[in-house]
């Protein structure tokens, strides 16, 4: 088994309300030093083995359903095993 | 006329969007989301609620509902096809209308009576209207905030795809405060606040909505 992970997140331009709202919290708590704050979806996909038409496949589903490329990019990558 | 109402699972206005289409002196035919069938209805509306879609993005999931195949194919040859909300959402998923929505600037979830003013009365489901005319009717959303690229924006108002647009307040941080858009052809309309529940006197700001649901017989019939 092998584990693939798809990480998205939204495209630069778009406002991230939820990082904003993370960013505004961190200060409150006695955090300082962050400029900025982005919040993103990572999906951990369990495949029988990362092979090339794997990752193809993966690439596909990431597109059509993982996420919005109007709005989001995505990352696949294979994670390494533990 | 006959005109589909879509219900997804955890769809909330598919009996009000129903109401509206026989006020609107149209006949509702109910739809179910799994079905690979429109009943030879003339139009169709996914109304607003929060569908399971709602999990990934909104609409995300409901875009792929077996439904929506049937919507998809007799949108691109003319079928006149409303999204409202959710509806909205699910159309821009299954890139009927360019852009998306995704969460409110303010982050919380806005339910008031919303002035547009309707600057597109050439579609399917706005000719009723004048254009220009100024109108209020229900909004209630969190992921509301219509997105798209300069370009996109830019092209939807060079060709006056520009449905509707929020008056006095952008409720939810939509670009351009836009609200509503319609696709090239002017079939397919996907309007963020909800006409539906602005059919009669007795609930909501009044009965500024209903000229969503008796366009369509005027402009099939003109």
């Amino acid at each position: 088994m092998a584990r693939v992970v798809v990480d998205v997140m939204l495209k630069p331009e778009i406002l991230d309300p939820q990082g904003k709202a993370v960013h505004g919290a961190l200060p409150r708590l006695g955090f300082s030093g962050v400029t900025d704050v982005r919040q993103g979806k990572r999906f951990e996909l369990e495949v029988e083995t990362a092979d090339e038409a794997t990752l193809a496949q993966v690439e596909k589903m990431a597109e059509t359903l993982l996420a919005n490329t109007v709005i989001e990019d995505f990352v696949v990558r294979v994670e390494d095993a533990q | 006329m006959k005109i589909g109402v879509v219900t997804f699972p955890g769809t909330l206005d598919d009996v009000d969007a129903s109401r509206a289409v026989t006020i609107g002196g149209n006949e509702a035919v109910a739809l179910w989301h799994g079905d690979h069938d429109l009943k030879g209805v003339d139009a169709v509306v996914l109304p607003g609620g929060f569908s399971f879609g709602d999990y990934l993005r909104c609409g995300a999931i409901s875009r792929f509902s077996p439904v929506m195949t049937e919507v998809i194919e007799a949108a691109g040859k003319g079928m006149p096809v409303l999204g409202i909300c959710n509806g909205f959402q699910i159309l821009t998923e299954a890139h009927l209308l360019p852009g998306a929505l995704i969460r409110n600037d303010h982050r919380k979830f806005v339910c008031r009576d919303q002035k547009l003013r309707i600057e597109n009365n050439t579609t399917a489901w706005t000719s009723a209207y004048a254009k220009d005319q100024e109108i209020t009717v229900v909004l209630k959303n969190g992921e509301g905030s219509y997105v798209a690229d300069e370009a996109t924006l830019d092209m939807l108002e060079g060709e006056g795809r520009v449905v509707a647009r929020y008056l006095d307040v952008n409720p939810n941080g939509s670009l351009r405060d836009i609200a509503g858009i319609t696709n090239e052809r002017g079939n397919v309309v996907g309007l963020m606040p909800h006409p539906e529940h602005a059919v009669e006197e007795l609930c909501g700001p009044g009965v500024d909505g209903l000229g969503f649901f008796t366009s369509l017989a005027a402009s099939v019939f003109a």
